[in-house]
């Protein structure tokens, strides 16, 4: 046996063999192997007795996983518009020179790769990488220095200094939620004490509704999937933060992680479901080992298990699934193809996960920080809960703030605060523009800072990303138009040939070559995306473009030319070839150069 | 007594549907086309080429993948609507190599046929010109995956119908390509006969079989004797 085949093997082993746990599989196995080769393919194949094309479909979806050699370090810098703002994209070029690369390209002896990566979750202490899939933040041009060194040295990662793995919480606001005191054990009592009726009636009364950014009333979700036909039902954690300059999920994973599993459980009693998953993304691959830790724990003190706190019939276990590099899953019926091994791909809804879910079975997806809150409404009841933040948009909402202030981090405001205060309290001075809820969500200039942050008025999954003056708002558009290009899944016509044609558009203009056709052309794909897409990466991939054009119109004045019609392709670049082969490079040669 | 049929409205015009049937499938059996490409009717809703797509109390909906219900006013054949299948046709045209004067499935091409329903006069964007290359290595089939349009029929009917699982989708946005069921990836070394279903489903030239490309002289076949919208018509006598 070669030893691909026994790491395989070992991987398929520890997942028994279930070909749902697919995904998994070849992330350990490249753990091991750096890289899935053929070779390795067809071993997981044989292995988990599935096509040979189901392996491949999977290993090409996922941006974390490689069917081709990436080096034995493999570097991906965080390629969000915070982290650009940060320095990053000289930082990475400064890489590239030391370790004498190109992007993408893999060393001759195999040593090392370099590359950009979707947001990493680390805006407010950016710039940051993966090298290997484990976070490296506060990148200056010294420890690009130091990293690379320690390449060429070969030092394994844990003999790396611990600081350039430090992940900081930041916490610069705690409201009910972050500030609040949390005894191990209290708030799944309170829920049992309240029976599973009677929890229900409460998650109704504080009228909670899902931190995800749909907004959707959590108890209605879950009495929907309790009364949903089928023998089993499961509670899955979205964990798949990958809405760029959103992190706070990843503070809630590495601090308030009890809280999050407590909250997994009580919407386990309450629609009798006995098995929950975390889809964590492959991007907070660091916080799996605590995590496991935790639950170890969790488990040793019957708070997950059978008989949880002694209660008969209570049981509740949860196992978490690690993400590879795919936005998409953070759809929430995406997120279970994934969850089932396949590549993430939204299915049509409805059926919606809540009766047709994980295996086809009921199923409750909620966020991360929406289960949080559900232990807060176990503890303090929901007429409690519902006493915070506004009539349709009840308790606390966190924030992840990000860009050009003085404190980025963590802030948690009851609903209904305004946008300028959210700016005071970061230290945000001569501010242009925020982009609340990511590329897919909307661009607020100074006339809108008095907007609330509500479900009524700016709704958000968190992310409250901040431009300064002296910032251009093209490219911001621009980075999040190639964002959703990388991103988009594939499935459906207008997302994934519209999401490339509008980069293109966008990288045409950026050169200089676009006109005012082209700015039509962008209006006439956003309505095309927003309204036949299959689901909201397509439908929302081209909001922050519309927004820009409808508020920052100069930034893109200034780069159209006044011409009618300016050609996609540059003649005069296109000519080159020919030019060599002929050996000419004379006046007559050229078609003069583009103005 | 007799029961009645539930109705749904489709361009103002009272549409009766049997429960169960989408909106597709209803509006075909009462002669009204609307445009598709990765429906099949022996196969389950899939939902990705977006022609169908149509307006359904107010609101954007594929017409292959919802189900028809009593009260819905749908919109299907309006200029804004027809504008963006034709975009999407376009983009469909753009991002593979479709050059129907050299493609034997010329007049049996859905794509092609779709391309003159939408009045489409040019490709309108710019081709992303792939090179995914020809795999001839079949005895009696090919495939020229530059041409392939992604509506997994293949897939769908090797691994449903045929119970094969010869071909997948792998890769992501415009990456995405068709694979095969083989170590070496060729299409040769997989149990693909042109005797399945996965043979006879490609709406375009992708998959092709083998020296009966012109068996049919260019000029008598289906869409050049009728337009692709024909097909409504004849779901409707059918089921009569």
């Amino acid at each position: 046996m070669t030893s691909a085949d026994e790491i395989v093997a070992a991987a398929v082993e520890r997942r028994r063999g279930d070909p749902t746990s697919l995904l998994q599989i070849l992330r350990e196995a490249q753990e091991a192997l750096d890289w899935i080769a053929p070779e390795t393919v067809e071993a997981v194949a044989a292995q988990l007795r599935v096509p040979i094309v189901r392996v491949q479909s999977v290993l090409q979806f996922y941006s974390f996983l490689y069917d081709k050699p990436r080096g034995r370090y493999r570097l991906l810098f965080s390629d969000n518009i915070t982290d650009q703002m940060l320095g990053s994209l000289d930082l990475y070029e400064h890489m590239l020179k030391r370790l004498k690369l190109k992007r993408g390209e893999v060393s001759p002896d195999g040593l090392a790769s370099v590359d950009l990566t979707s947001c990493t979750g680390m805006c407010d202490q950016g710039p940051a990488m993966l090298v290997n899939n484990r976070a490296v933040t506060r990148l200056t041009a010294r420890r690009v220095d130091e990293i690379s060194d320690l390449i060429r040295a070969r030092a394994p990662l844990r003999e790396w200094p611990a600081d350039y793995f430090r992940v900081d919480d930041n916490i610069r606001r705690a409201d009910t939620l972050l500030g609040g005191s949390f005894e191990p054990g209290k708030a799944l009592r309170a829920a049992i004490a309240r029976g599973r009726q009677g929890m229900l009636d409460e998650m109704k009364r504080s009228n909670l509704r899902g931190r995800g950014g749909a907004g959707f009333p959590t108890g209605v979700k879950w009495e929907t999937c309790r009364n949903a036909p089928g023998a089993e039902h499961y509670v899955v954690c979205n964990a798949d933060e990958g809405e760029p300059g959103t992190f706070k999920d990843r503070v809630l994973l590495q601090t308030y992680a009890p809280r999050v599993f407590e909250g997994m459980a009580i919407a386990g009693f309450v629609a009798g479901a006995v098995r929950g998953f975390l889809y964590l993304r492959g991007e907070y691959q660091f916080l799996l080992a605590p995590l496991e830790a935790k639950l170890e724990a969790m488990r040793r003190a019957r708070l997950l298990g059978s008989s949880i706190c002694g209660a008969p019939g209570f049981d509740f276990d949860i196992e978490i699934h690690l993400g590879a590099g795919a936005y998409v899953c953070g759809e929430e019926s995406a997120l279970i193809e994934s969850l089932e091994g396949k590549p993430g791909r939204p299915r049509i809804r409805p059926p919606f996960p809540v009766t047709s879910g994980y295996l086809g079975k009921p199923t409750i997806v909620d966020n991360v920080e929406t289960l949080c809150e559900a232990t807060e409404v176990a503890l303090r009841g929901g007429a409690a809960f519902a006493g915070e933040g506004t009539k349709r948009s009840t308790g606390t909402k966190i924030l992840s703030v990000s860009g050009d202030c003085e404190r980025p981090g963590l802030y948690e405001y009851p609903f209904g605060v305004r946008v300028s205060q959210v700016l005071k309290d970061s230290g945000a001075g001569d501010v242009a523009a925020v982009q609340v809820s990511g590329p897919s969500g909307v661009c607020l200039t100074p006339d809108e800072f008095r907007r609330h942050i509500a479900f009524e008025d700016v709704p958000t999954a968190g992310a409250f990303m901040i431009f300064g003056a002296h910032r251009d708002l093209f490219d911001v558009a621009r980075n999040f138009s190639h964002f959703f290009a990388h991103e988009s899944c594939g499935f459906c016509t207008p997302c994934r040939v519209g999401t490339a044609l509008v980069r293109d558009v966008m990288d045409k203009i950026a050169a200089g070559r676009g006109t005012r056709y082209e700015i039509n052309e962008l209006m006439r794909l956003y309505e095309l995306l927003r309204r036949t897409s299959h689901c909201g990466l397509g439908q929302s991939a081209v909001n922050a473009i519309h927004d820009t054009w409808q508020k920052f119109r100069p930034a893109y004045e200034k780069r159209l030319s006044w011409r009618d019609f300016s050609p996609t392709i540059d003649l005069e670049a296109a000519l080159a070839t020919t030019r060599g082969i002929s050996g000419r490079d004379d006046a007559d040669a050229h078609l003069g150069a583009e103005p | 007594m007799m029961s009645v049929d539930p109705i749904i409205t489709i361009d103002e015009q009272p549409t009766p549907f049997q429960p169960g049937q989408t909106i597709l499938e209803a509006a075909l059996s009462a002669g009204i086309y609307i445009p598709h490409l990765c429906h099949h009717p022996e196969f389950a809703p899939h939902g990705s080429c977006k022609l169908c797509s149509v307006v359904v109390n107010g609101r954007s909906a594929s017409a292959c993948a919802m189900k028809a219900a009593p009260g819905q006013e749908i919109e299907v054949d309006t200029p804004e609507l027809h504008a963006y299948r034709r975009t999407l046709v376009q983009m469909l045209f753009v991002e593979g190599n479709h050059f129907c004067p050299g493609c034997e499935k010329s007049g049996n091409c859905q794509l092609q046929a779709l391309g003159y329903e939408f009045e489409m006069m040019t490709p309108h964007f710019v081709h992303f010109f792939p090179n995914l290359g020809v795999d001839a290595s079949h005895p009696d089939a090919l495939i020229d995956l530059s041409r392939c349009i992604q509506c997994e029929l293949c897939v769908r009917a090797s691994r449903d119908v045929d119970g094969k699982g010869v071909f997948a989708l792998a890769g992501r946005g415009l990456e995405a390509h068709l694979i095969v069921n083989s170590p070496s990836g060729k299409l040769g070394d997989t149990n693909f006969s042109i005797s399945d279903k996965a043979a006879h489903v490609c709406p375009v030239g992708a998959i092709l079989i083998k020296r009966v490309g012109f068996a049919q002289p260019i000029g008598e076949r289906l869409y050049d004797l009728e337009p692709i919208s024909a097909e409504a018509g004849r779901c409707a006598v059918e089921e009569a």
